[in-house]
């Protein structure tokens, strides 16, 4: 049997840097039992043919959320009455990312008829110029912090502006971003203050979500979230309130914090391979290449949690009914099997299939936008840094093992062209 | 293995059949290293094409008919004889001979003659201005520009995938059609009357009219030109175009003496890729591939079949091109079948062999919302499954028909937490 505490070693921060020697040792067994401190411990997928069986089983649910947790306030009126229906209402309505079909159908569906090539193009265009705004602005610096001065504020705006949130109000996003991320996290399932945590932050973001919905219902304008808020799709789907604020929540918590890892791990990756970020330059055309590769060799997401709602039968093994899943999307992705010589960061690659996205009908949404706001973001930098060079490598990481990134990624340059 | 013939650079390796069984096939022989003259001989003036497209996006006019040639990396490494087929096979002189009366010699030989059209019964009916059908990138331009000159009606005779296929088409274009087949239902031979029906009333809800349980005794004509058809119970359909969409017939009578066991079904294999003898004797040096091979399928218990898959095509043919290179070191071929038809702007694909199931059920989805996977058992066994806008789920019902997993699967799954399951009859004729 496999070491069966390979899961808390990648959760300890100290593996944050480079994970991937665990995730190798994880995949000597397709599926693993792993001691996660919970009773009955979580089946970890870790070879990409594991995993993408996985991600396209009918018996793998992606409702693994537990119950709302709010505290007791001591008014019986709150706790007997608001509470459990509040507490209800949250449960029914959760983000699709935790939906099964055909539930899930009908709101992904909805957000993708508002997801027009206009919308889509108009942003790539305005992201384009975002970052040339946000380098300009370090024009006479000699050392910046790549996280805090592009990574973050591009995705940032650009889910803001495509749903209509207004910028003065993104602060408190920041807070709220960072604390639901951590339901993607194993430890969102079994630790009670985290779960406390995020039932009270989601309460506060649905709150400002319900008041800008009903302004975008008065004011309609041409982002997102209004056409949400008024239109029906032709499949007929227009969605209930709760529904439309777990969506937004949704959207913008993605926006917060999943592709800030993808710029911040592409110039990372970029300034440990200086001849992969010397041809970039060369040609910005590879960009799109370079950052499937990046997708594949550093993906934002690690992994993703589901629930097995029957037994399945997978590499000799049983997953049992109820048994929480684990899929190592990251660990798939260097699974030489399918990527031959996978530890090589190497754009030019062949027909690459990699999990950086997920798969099957969770795929990931935001998909073009993650791309585009990379391609803007690479290109830029490597077009206009003067010798960039590390200041410090490994960077710090932020906490998150599922979503993980540099906390930091402080670079040192001797001029920023145009 | 022993008795595989050694290319050498030296050697000449031959493709008959310029699709993609034999393009894909050629490729997958340089990939194995074969380094000697390659010839592709094609029956149509055309470099290989993909035909997928034919019956929907170049019909609709989205694509024109010449833009679906395949890419390939082989264009300059390869003689192409385009615009002639294959005549004869004499395998003691290792010749083939060819329309034009050239003879090519061979030291490996790669069978991807595919298939035509199955012709209308009456030929000189078929031979009637406004009657068409759908094999190569010529047929469905004929057909395309009778669409745009906006027919009265269009009839389509045989309502199996390409039939569904054009009558979507026609719709799409706002031109009346009739669906005609004697199933009770669209796709009813291949994927039953219970699921068929369910994409029939798709079609309908379309404005597809459905002759169904009908059979047409002629193609009428006036003035030299077709008018309509003639139905076996006596009824008539006024159209100005007609479409014989009833399957198709393999191409292997050129194969006649040359002592190969062939015959309207396919060309026989074993089960490495090697065509065989009457005696079932292999010839190491010819293998076949795509919808003309016919070969014994390692999931279906050795019994010989022949696919008319896209995927099977190049699956196969990649198979047969490294075998006949010298390398037969892969496991013997057998990839589940699977295959997919465009409607309009549904998507249906199938998964396994339908044939001889004895019961259906709807395991996820709900047809009224036009979207489900319907999962087929045979003797209590699982062997095909077809999805309708669904097409995400397929690979793990694969995984269940490669297993021979029990039917009906005891298993909820994420929108059928019940359990409960309605076993229905499948409906083949």
């Amino acid at each position: 049997m496999p070491d069966d505490t390979l899961l808390n070693q990648i959760k300890d921060p100290a593996n944050r840097p480079n994970p991937y020697p665990l995730y190798a040792r994880l995949r000597q067994h397709p599926v693993s039992l792993q001691d996660d401190g919970s009773p009955d411990g979580v089946w970890v997928a870790s070879t990409h043919g594991a995993i993408s069986s996985l991600l396209g089983d009918p018996r793998v649910s992606s409702e693994t959320l537990p119950p709302a947790d709010r505290p007791k306030t001591g008014n019986p009126i709150t706790d007997f009455l608001i509470k459990p229906i509040r507490d209800r209402i949250v449960n029914n309505h959760r983000p699709f990312i935790f939906r099964d079909p055909p539930d899930h159908d009908a709101l992904r569906s909805a957000v993708m008829h508002q997801f027009t090539s206009e919308r889509v193009q108009g942003m790539r265009e305005r992201s384009d110029r975002l970052v040339e705004e946000l380098l300009d602005a370090k024009r006479d610096v000699r050392r910046f912090d790549v996280v805090d001065d592009l990574a973050y504020p591009l995705p940032v705006t650009v889910i803001c502006e495509l749903f209509g949130v207004p910028r003065e109000d993104e602060p408190k996003f920041h807070e709220w971003a960072t604390q639901l991320a951590s339901a993607l996290e194993p430890d969102s399932l079994t630790n009670d203050e985290t779960r406390a945590k995020n039932s009270r932050t989601f309460d506060a973001i649905a709150g400002y979500m319900g008041d800008l919905i009903k302004e975008k219902r008065k004011h309609r304008g041409d982002d997102m979230l209004s056409g949400l808020a008024n239109d029906t799709t032709p499949d007929g789907v227009k969605m209930g309130d709760y529904d439309l604020i777990a969506t937004a929540v949704l959207m913008l918590v993605a926006g917060h914090e999943t592709t800030v890892n993808l710029i911040t791990n592409g110039l990372l990756t970029l300034l440990r391979h200086p001849d992969e970020m010397e041809r970039l330059r060369a040609d910005p055309g590879r960009a799109p290449r370079v950052i499937e590769e990046l997708l594949r060799y550093e993906p934002p997401v690690q992994f993703r949690l589901r629930r097995a709602i029957s037994p399945i039968d997978i590499a000799g093994i049983t997953i049992p009914e109820g048994g929480d899943i684990l899929l190592l999307l990251a660990a798939g992705n260097r699974d030489a099997a399918v990527f031959p010589d996978p530890e090589r960061f190497d754009p030019d690659r062949k027909g690459v299939r990699h999990l950086g996205f997920g798969g099957s009908l969770h795929y990931c949404l935001g998909a073009p936008l993650a791309r585009f706001e990379a391609e803007s973001a690479l290109t830029a930098l490597a077009r206009r840094l003067t010798s960039p060079r590390l200041v410090e490598d490994p960077p710090p990481y932020r906490a998150g093992a599922a979503l993980r990134g540099p906390q930091h990624l402080h670079v040192a340059i001797e001029g920023m062209g145009d | 293995m022993s008795d595989v013939a050694a290319l050498t650079s030296d050697s000449h390796a031959v493709v008959v059949g310029g699709g993609l069984a034999g393009l894909r096939g050629a490729e997958a022989m340089r990939d194995a290293g074969f380094e000697g003259r390659l010839t592709i001989v094609g029956n149509e003036p055309h470099r290989p094409y993909d035909r997928p497209p034919l019956s929907k996006h170049v019909l609709t006019g989205l694509l024109p008919p010449d833009v679906t040639r395949l890419p390939s990396d082989l264009d300059g490494d390869v003689e192409w004889r385009l615009g002639v087929g294959a005549a004869s096979l004499d395998r003691g002189a290792r010749t083939l001979r060819l329309t034009d009366g050239t003879t090519l010699r061979y030291d490996a030989l790669l069978i991807a003659t595919g298939t035509r059209a199955r012709p209308w019964i009456h030929p000189e009916e078929e031979r009637l201005p406004g009657v068409f059908s759908i094999r190569s990138r010529d047929d469905a331009a004929s057909l395309r520009a009778a669409l745009v000159a906006r027919p009265k009606r269009v009839v389509v005779i045989g309502a199996g995938f390409i039939g569904c296929e054009v009558a979507a088409v026609c719709r799409e274009l706002d031109l009346p059609v009739c669906l005609i087949d004697p199933s009770p239902s669209p796709l009813g031979r291949v994927i039953g009357s219970a699921v068929g029906g369910l994409i029939g009333a798709v079609h309908e809800g379309w404005g597809v009219e459905m002759r169904l349980g009908a059979e047409v005794a002629h193609l009428e004509a006036k003035g030299g030109r077709f008018v309509g058809v003639r139905l076996k119970d006596g009824g008539r359909i006024e159209a100005q175009v007609a479409v014989v969409a009833l399957g198709a017939v393999r191409n292997t009578e050129w194969l006649d003496g040359s002592g190969l066991s062939a015959d309207s079904g396919g060309i026989d294999c074993d089960e490495r890729g090697f065509v065989t003898d009457a005696f079932g004797q292999p010839d190491p040096r010819i293998a076949a591939a795509g919808d003309v091979a016919r070969f014994p399928h390692p999931l279906y218990g050795g019994r010989r079949i022949a696919l008319e898959h896209w995927g099977h095509a190049v699956a196969q043919a990649r198979h047969a091109g490294r075998l006949l290179a010298g390398d037969a070191s892969g496991p013997v071929y057998g990839a589940v079948p699977n295959f997919w038809s465009t409607q309009g702007d549904m998507v249906v694909k199938s998964v396994g062999l339908t044939e001889g199931a004895d019961a259906v059920a709807i395991v996820q989805g709900d047809p009224a919302e036009r979207r489900f996977v319907a999962l087929y058992g045979r003797a209590g066994r699982c062997v095909a499954a077809v999805s309708v806008d669904s097409a995400r789920w397929l690979p793990a019902y694969g995984h269940l028909i490669e297993t021979a997993a029990p039917f009906p699967p005891a298993e909820a799954v994420t929108d059928r937490p019940s359990r409960k399951i309605d076993i229905l009859d499948p409906g083949f004729a």
